[in-house]
């Protein structure tokens, strides 16, 4: 983002730079409109989600940041508040609403365990942060976040998107944005992505059922 | 276990109504009745229909994996209050069959796919079994104690790498896929074919031709959730549909599974609070008590009088604040769509307040302690909750009265719908407030008394007709009643002590076993717990109500419209925490 | 008559929207941003609207509330800063998630443990903010923190919290939890004069 903070009026502007005073300024307007109508996607996860429900209260009241609307329906979502625990079995889910989200979309990861797993870190279906499945933009850490610390988290948030431009934002460059596959449940949770990995480390005869005592053993 | 009141019918002793069959459990520190296998429907059979046992409040499998046993435990109370029987069956590891409950206990239905999910016991007559918490094609039983997970460190908490040579790292450092994985050796994708959902379908009955009148139908399933917002959580319902009736409904859950046993069997006795905190977030001052009296239980303290006080104050809030959450949300599911939550929530809010300032958290209190609480109130605090329980709840509570109760559509929405009458509330194992609404006048703090319930004068709060609007109206009384107890416990409360014995964070708890149960805002809530003397818990199982109180859900929501199974589940008032542990 | 249960309802709604009003006035313009205000509408005797205005104005955070910990160090006469754990290793063995890693100083010389971390981890990821490392650390050294401000855009470098990130004078502590603190003092002196006598 080119910067102009200093008054332009003495200002030669050469013109190959014209319009990015254009863009800087459109900029502004397109940021200022995504930053105060950003709408979560209304589900939770555990815990978290009920204090992400009190934010949405009248105490805290997320309205006041242009947030109070929450869509049942990923499509008309701009914000994933990943608010809770995220186990294997829910995970293709969540990584199914995501792509579903139309982009411009952002994901806030509430609480210890959306960003790493959390108390619940060592359990067998738990997936250490949601961030191993989708990319995250902000972390919020506290179990739970008290409201006050979730709209610190969307302040945050606010001001990522403050920062960003017209001109180098993903979703307007050339080429649709892939998808990220779902993960499958089979033995475990398997992340597509991984298979090769996987036929690999078969082929090598390499054991993939040690646990982390064994690992540091070795 | 518990001192036991009056009882019209003498206690039974199995072992000398049959002899060779049923022998007491002699192990140190246990009781109740081993039975054999072969004979467990008979006896059981004769226990509910003969001896008035006719409320299984648990089931619940244990791992003796050095005698190469796997037992299942049934805890049989009967409705009219008094202590349990526990009945005990044992079925060797490598080959788990045990008969299986249901056709007696329909409120087993749950639990032994749970016991057949987590630990691999089969049950011969179980209508469905098959996963319940994890999904199918799940390699291995994970709550066997010869079963490792991914992130697995050793067998009990403290973990050595911690300390003194606490090298930092991320248990994903030390996983080749950089995840919480591990698979069979050899394993590819390659020729696998995923079981998923397969099993849940086949349940369901195919579709087939209705005819309807003159109209030709199909019947389709429908998946509600686990993502859906009505759902209280993640949790699914798949329903079989004949246009907009319900003809079979199936709950789905696991969604949250957290492993909170197994993680719980790692933990020390202490380390265990905090995590209880975390089953029913909605009321975790509850939860700590639960846990809390199965373990004093065990180490045989009673924590000094003001503790008690204190104990039942905040507890009573705790329900205070479930219910008028579960008010507010039934309302939304009912399609008044936040009003009401936002009156109930701003009421809660103060609650919570009271507890952020004594345990330092709003939701997450983790404030009872073995033989005490964690700290005395702070200043100022006693002045709030007089102030709330005797001005601003009562107040508050008749305003959602006046609100709500005779609002035409709620009544037309609520009254008539989703009815589970008492034999059936009864035989499903369901707790607490539906089952209350049922008619079964059946508390825990009445019908088996602890810490001081017995001081106080109140009421079980019954409704007759077991359908939602009553489930609704159960809940205000609830309220009202419990504002009842505050107030007798704030105008009582002495001074003085608030923690037997120093605070200690090894607790040394004598090997045996302890069933403790309390009555929860969403049930009864009972914490199995067995000890071995070591710092750990051998056994930690929790008896969550909301999770068993979803047995009947499918039987409840048949015939009625797809609009009404949001309305029905809103309230039986689940929270998926402790649905799914 | 079919419909006085829904009109009644809305008069308590209508209540409400009244009652916000009625505050407004009451407060004639220091309602908001005002501390005085803010204890009155955030307490029991809450009427109008219940908002907070987060972040121009904040609640008032009680002593007891916890968040993630932090280390205590006491500043000596010349300047130099002391921790006051001694590597006791009490409260990573007692955390619920075991999410304190603590190493150790050893003596150069003679290879013998000092009573002092060479290094102290948190991870904050894990960390369920339950407080028993504060309630059963021996000397007082780990607290819990109030701020809750922490949101961060990258976790992998930003939330293991070492040694020099946990670190915080014992004067913010008294300032954070004035009574506790106080307490926490007047025992610690009496431990003092107990050790001197010996
Ligand atoms: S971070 Fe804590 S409060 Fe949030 S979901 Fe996880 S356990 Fe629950």
């Amino acid at each position: 983002m080119t910067t102009l903070e200093k008054p332009v009026s003495d200002l030669q502007v050469p013109d190959d730079i014209q319009p990015n005073i254009f863009i800087t300024t459109l900029d502004k307007i397109y940021n200022w409109s995504r930053r105060s109508s950003c709408w979560p996607m209304m589900f939770g996860l555990a815990c978290c989600a009920i204090e992400m429900i009190c934010t949405a209260a009248s105490r805290y009241d997320l309205a006041r940041f242009g947030m109070e609307v929450m869509r049942p329906s990923a499509r008309q979502a701009d914000l994933m508040i990943v608010s809770g625990t995220v186990t294997k079995k829910m995970v293709p889910q969540i990584v199914r609403l995501y792509n579903q989200m139309p982009e411009p979309k952002y994901v806030l990861a509430m609480g210890a365990c959306a960003s790493g797993g959390g108390p619940f870190k060592e359990g067998y279906n738990v997936v250490s942060g949601v961030d191993k499945y989708v990319p995250v933009d902000v972390y919020v850490p506290g179990c739970p976040p008290t409201p006050q610390a979730l709209l610190h988290g969307l302040i945050t948030l606010q001001r990522k998107i403050d920062q960003q431009s017209i001109r180098n934002v993903p979703w307007y460059q050339p080429g649709a944005s892939e998808p990220i596959p779902v993960p499958i449940l089979g033995p475990d949770i398997i992340d597509p992505r991984q298979a090769p990995l996987l036929r690999d480390r078969a082929a090598r005869g390499l054991s993939n059922s040690l646990t982390v005592a064994d690992r540091v053993k070795e | 276990m518990t001192a036991a009141p009056a009882v019209e019918k003498a206690e039974v002793k199995p072992d000398e109504e049959f002899p060779g069959i049923a022998a007491p459990d002699t192990r140190k520190g246990y009781g109740g009745y081993l039975v054999a296998p072969e004979h467990l429907v008979e006896v059981v059979t004769k226990l509910r229909d003969e001896a008035g046992y006719n409320y299984l409040s648990s089931a619940t499998a244990v791992d003796y994996l050095e005698e190469g046993k796997l037992e299942m435990v049934y805890h049989l109370y009967r409705i009219t209050g008094g202590p349990a029987l526990v009945v005990k069956a044992q079925t060797p590891r490598d080959k788990a069959v045990l008969p299986s409950l249901v056709p007696l206990f329909p409120g087993a239905d749950l639990q032994e796919r749970e016991a057949w999910d987590l630990y691999g016991i089969r049950f011969t007559g179980h209508p469905n079994l098959k996963r319940i918490l994890l999904w199918e094609g799940f390699w291995g039983h994970p709550m066997r104690k010869d079963w490792k997970e991914p992130y697995f460190e050793e067998e009990t908490k403290p973990f050595d790498s911690r300390w003194p040579g606490g090298a930092v790292f991320r248990s994903e450092q030390h996983n080749p896929f950089g995840h919480n994985v591990k698979y069979p050796d050899g394993f590819t994708l390659e020729g696998w074919t995923p079981e998923a959902d397969k099993a849940l379908y086949a349940g369901l009955g195919t579709v087939t031709d209705v005819n309807a009148g003159s109209l030709k139908t199909d019947q389709i399933v429908v998946n509600l959730g686990p993502q859906h917002p009505s759902t209280h959580g993640v949790f699914r319902i798949a329903a079989t549909l004949d246009g907009e009736t319900i003809v079979d409904l199936e709950p789905v859950m696991g969604y949250l599974h957290r492993n909170h046993e197994q993680i719980g069997e790692r933990n020390t006795f202490l380390q265990n609070i905090p995590f209880t905190d975390r089953l029913d977030y909605l009321s975790s001052m509850s939860n700590n008590l639960g846990y809390a009296l199965a373990v004093e239980k065990l180490m045989n303290v009673k924590p000094p009088e003001r503790a008690e006080y204190i104990r039942v104050i905040m507890v009573e809030m705790t329900r205070i604040a479930n219910h008028l959450w579960a008010i507010g949300f039934l309302l939304n599911d009912l399609g008044a769509f936040f009003t009401p939550a936002l009156y109930a929530i701003q009421e809660r809010e103060l609650i919570l307040d009271v507890f952020e300032a004594t345990a330092g958290s709003r939701m997450m209190c983790n404030y009872m302690r073995f033989g005490g609480v964690a700290r005395d109130l702070p200043d100022g605090i006693e002045a709030r909750l007089n102030e709330l329980a005797f001005e601003r709840l009562p107040r508050k509570v008749d305003e959602l009265d006046a609100y709500l109760t005779n609002n035409e559509i709620i009544r037309s929405r609520c009254i008539g719908v989703g009815v589970l009458p008492a034999e059936q509330a009864i035989a499903y194992s369901t707790a607490g407030p539906v089952l209350r609404a049922s008619g079964v006048p059946y508390d825990v703090r009445r019908a088996d008394p602890y810490s001081i319930y017995d001081r106080f004068d109140w009421n079980v709060a019954v409704r007759y007709n077991g359908d939602v609007y009553d489930r609704y109206l159960i809940r205000l009384d609830e309220i009202r009643e419990s504002i009842k107890i505050v107030q007798q416990a704030l105008r009582d409360l002495p001074g003085g002590e608030i923690q037997t014995g120093k605070p200690q964070y090894q607790v040394r708890v004598p090997a045996g076993e302890a069933y403790g149960r309390v009555d929860n805002p969403k049930g009864e809530l009972g914490f199995y717990v067995i000890s071995t003397g070591k710092p750990n818990p051998y056994r930690y199982h929790v008896r969550a109500p909301s999770f068993i109180n979803l047995t009947p859900f499918g039987e409840m929501c048949k015939g009625h419209k797809v609009a009404d199974v949001v309305v029905i589940l809103g309230s039986i008032d689940i929270v998926l925490g402790e649905t799914d542990r | 008559m079919y419909g006085l249960g829904i009109l009644r309802g809305l008069g308590t709604v209508l209540t409400h929207f009244v009652n916000t009003y009625l505050d407004d006035i009451r407060w004639l313009g220091r309602r908001y941003y005002n501390p005085q205000a803010l204890a009155v509408r955030q307490g029991p005797k809450t009427a109008g609207i219940f908002t907070v205005q987060y972040p121009e104005e904040k609640l008032v955070t009680p002593e007891e509330f916890r968040y993630i910990p932090f280390l205590l160090y006491e500043v000596k006469e010349d300047g130099t800063k002391e921790d006051r754990c001694t590597s006791c290793g009490i409260c990573a063995k007692v955390c619920p998630p075991q999410c304190i890693w603590i190493e150790r100083t050893t003596d150069p010389k003679t290879g013998r443990p000092v009573p002092a971390p060479r290094e102290f981890y948190i991870d904050i990821d894990i960390c369920m903010n339950c407080g028993f490392c504060a309630e059963y650390c021996p000397f007082d050294a780990i607290k819990m923190d109030h701020d809750f401000e922490i949101a961060s855009y990258d976790r992998t470098s930003a939330h293991i919290f070492n040694k020099e990130r946990l670190s915080t004078s014992v004067d913010y502590y008294a300032s954070i939890r004035p009574t506790n603190y106080a307490r926490e003092e007047v025992a610690r002196a009496e431990k003092e004069a107990k050790k001197a006598k010996k």
